[in-house]
């Protein structure tokens, strides 16, 4: 017994000594550094993020009065319903068709910042980043006094030409139209400085390798430009979907969803019932709906980029 | 450990001496004996409006050695409902909240009743109109004390010279400062004669039809006017009825006359219209005509506000009432509730809506005579009528009488002025019912 108990206080100190030797391993590692410092925001994250997701997925699981599990009753309930489906659909147009325009609007530009000359860049870049950079919310108030109802600027403008007046927030398509173009032209900017990282990142000389097998412009971007530029242009564009579809502020403050609904998405749709319709399960459940789908999209398209990044 | 046992003469003695230091105490006040309060109320649009809630608050305080915290929280960009939204869930909060028409009801299960200030107060300043008691009353319980501050009806504000030159109507005589009004000819019908002069002689009236709350109380009260209702009381689906067939045929012709772009109107584009000195007329609270006062004075001395048109089921107007509540969750529920009293006096409410140049309404009866809407100027009496003197129009509030949770959604939704829309564009009108029904049936999931 004496024995066992000596070895055991022994074993004891030994596994003492370890565990301080493997504390202060650990302490010398690069990630372990890495992590302690990043804990903080890490907790900030989780507190502000992650803590408000899953309460809304709780919230999203309760009935009307908040008192009852209803587990999927209120997506049931949204499948049921028109409005909600045309929620779905414009959410897609509007999403889509932004992300399309940024990313081709950003990619034009970017090639022209790209081919000012070096001295110039600097000043070019800050002008078309304004439009990023003011916060959306207020840039639209301004484009709400462009498009207002009866006294758009635009529509004075159009007048000397005979045209107009247009209802750029009275008519559905219109109205679809005002909230897109809002949309790519505050996000163009985000596109072009990314594409415009990337453009300089491209080695010289696989254009000097291309114009000597002859290649004509389209084919320089086409075989050189856009492989070398595939992985920015899935994460920018990934991104932007997501950004995209949980837009608010422009819709809101441009239309606030209409005219009848047409130009609802589900942040704006989710408000109008949550909040304001006082069906707050109801309005979680509307921000929640597209979460696995742009999940899935985001695994398939970082899927693809990690495969990239193995091969090369 | 030595122990001092407590003999029973010592213990006699300090049970002798706590008793009363806990009964005196009271008797020492200290700056703030009687707790902590705070309220969240709604920022008030008139400039110096707050100042005099604050005043009034302050004085209480004072007297009642309370220390208050007061929150002016905008209803710019939904700031208030978005507060009370998160409060009810945090269940936590200010003691206090100002919650704008609907939100008492939506909350009713998180409020303080306040039916023993209430009665004492009706008995005070008079009876209570109905929607007051459909928005602040649930199962015989008050879920809140309506507030004079905010409350307001969206009548008709018209200008007296393009109504008189281009529809023959004199405002002024109709509704006379000082006197009863001399309505009875000012029908929907009037209404829409003088819409079609006024369209034609290049100044519409500027009613809206978006989905905003001017737009959808406008067309509520319409609707009311020829008995038509969505929803009933009972929760009975009742939308497809000859009342709600002639708002809409209505509704139809009224179109024609307005400006093209009025779906697309939100709650300033009807200001704009007026001070801009496009239109003959807004629905509006006085709002339009003090800014166009400050902005645009050769406006301002031409508006007057009055009654609204009669249907053939009575004349209805748009009345949206504020309500002080105190959640459950208040620690100062006494002191909340005698705050509100001192807010809900006669010479408290007066103080309120003279601050606020005359744009707040109090819910009581005895209280719509006040001097302000007497003096209100230029043109001298322009507010007279606007807080309902004569009580010849019944106050009410779009997509009542159907249950309050219902009718919330009805209203927020804009089922009404989207009806209207999708009728005048062409959709057939059993169609525009359908959909409306449909919309409807979804609202009263629970």
């Amino acid at each position: 017994m004496v024995d066992v108990a000596f070895q055991s206080n022994r074993t004891a100190a030994a596994q003492a000594g370890r565990r301080r030797v493997g504390l202060r391993n650990a302490l010398r590692r690069k990630s372990m550094s890495a992590f302690l410092m990043t804990l903080p925001l890490i907790l900030l994250i989780a507190v502000l993020v992650i803590y408000p997701a899953l309460y809304s997925v709780h919230l999203a699981t309760l009935n009307k009065a908040m008192t009852k599990f209803v587990g999927f009753g209120n997506f049931e309930f949204l499948f049921k319903r028109d409005t909600f489906w045309l929620v779905v659909k414009q959410s897609c147009i509007f999403a889509i068709s932004a992300v399309i325009f940024k990313a081709l609007i950003g990619f034009i530009v970017a090639h022209f910042v790209h081919n000012v000359p070096a001295n110039k860049q600097r000043k070019w870049r800050g002008m078309l980043l304004v439009p990023w950079v003011i916060p959306p919310a207020m840039s639209t108030l301004a484009w709400l006094w462009l498009f207002d109802p009866s006294y758009s600027a635009f529509n004075y403008t159009l007048s000397f030409f005979g045209i107009g007046p247009i209802p750029w927030t009275g008519d559905a398509m219109w109205a679809r139209f005002s909230v897109i173009l809002v949309n790519v032209w505050y996000g163009a900017p985000f596109f072009m400085i990314m594409y415009l990282a990337a453009l300089k990142s491209v080695p010289e000389q696989l254009y000097e390798a291309a114009a000597i097998d002859g290649a004509n412009w389209w084919q320089r971007i086409w075989y050189v430009t856009l492989p070398m530029m595939r992985n920015i242009i899935a994460i920018t564009t990934l991104f932007s979907l997501i950004v995209t579809f949980a837009n608010f502020d422009i819709v809101r403050i441009l239309t606030a969803g209409g005219p009848l609904d047409h130009t609802h998405i589900f942040a704006t749709w989710a408000f109008r019932v949550g909040i304001e319709g006082s069906d707050i399960p109801l309005g979680a459940s509307v921000s929640l709906f597209m979460v696995p789908i742009l999940a899935v999209a985001a695994i398939f398209i970082l899927r693809d980029i990690t495969k990239r990044g193995n091969e090369s | 450990m030595s122990r001092k046992k407590l003999s029973r003469r010592e213990f006699v003695a300090a049970t002798a001496l706590s008793s009363a230091a806990l009964i005196t105490a009271p008797y020492v006040r200290g700056a703030y004996a009687a707790g902590k309060l705070s309220m969240g109320f709604w920022d008030h649009w008139v400039p110096g409006a707050n100042s005099a809630s604050t005043e009034l608050v302050n004085e209480w305080a004072a007297k009642e050695k309370v220390e208050v915290q007061i929150d002016y929280i905008t209803s710019q960009g939904n700031k208030n409902i978005v507060t009370i939204a998160a409060e009810a869930q945090a269940k936590s909060g200010h003691d206090i909240f100002q919650m704008p028409t609907w939100w008492p009801q939506a909350n009713a299960e998180l409020l303080e009743p306040v039916n023993d200030i209430m009665d004492p107060l009706i008995k005070l300043n008079g009876e209570v109109n109905g929607t007051v008691k459909y928005l602040g009353q649930a199962d015989g319980k008050w879920l809140g004390v309506p507030a004079s501050v905010g409350s307001q009806i969206k009548g008709p504000c018209s200008r007296i010279d393009l109504m008189k030159k281009h529809a023959g109507i004199d405002v002024q005589e109709m509704y006379p400062a000082g006197s009863p009004p001399k309505a009875d000819n000012w029908t929907l019908d009037t209404f829409l004669k003088a819409a079609e002069a006024c369209h034609k002689a290049g100044f519409p009236f500027g009613i809206g039809l978006g989905e905003t709350s001017d737009s959808v109380d406008t067309a509520g009260a319409i609707f009311q006017s020829f008995g038509a209702q969505l929803v009933d009381a009972k929760g009975d689906l009742t939308v497809k009825t000859d009342a709600v067939r002639q708002s809409l045929e209505f509704y139809k012709k009224l179109l024609a006359f307005l400006p093209p772009d009025v779906a697309a109107w939100d709650d300033a584009s009807n200001n704009k219209w007026l001070v801009a000195g496009k239109g003959a007329m807004i629905m509006n609270p006085p709002s339009a005509w003090a800014v166009a006062k400050r902005d645009a004075p050769q406006i301002a001395e031409q508006c007057w506000t009055h009654g609204f048109p009669a249907g053939p089921k009575g004349r209805f107007a748009p009345y949206l009432p504020f309500f002080w509540s105190i959640w459950s969750f208040s620690k100062n529920k006494e002191a909340a509730k005698s705050l509100l009293s001192f807010l809900s006096q006669p010479a408290s409410i007066e103080k309120m809506v003279v601050a606020s140049g005359g744009y707040d309404l109090p819910a009581y009866e005895k209280l719509t005579t006040l001097k302000v809407w007497e003096e209100q100027g230029p043109p001298k009496g322009t507010l007279y009528h606007y807080p309902n003197p004569y009580k010849h129009q019944t106050l009410s509030i779009a997509a009542s009488p159907a249950p309050p949770k219902v009718a919330q959604q009805i209203y927020f939704q804009a089922t009404l002025t989207k009806m209207c829309l999708r009728y005048y564009q062409g959709e057939s009108m059993e169609k525009t019912l359908a959909w409306a029904e449909g919309e409807c049936e979804g609202f009263m999931r629970s």
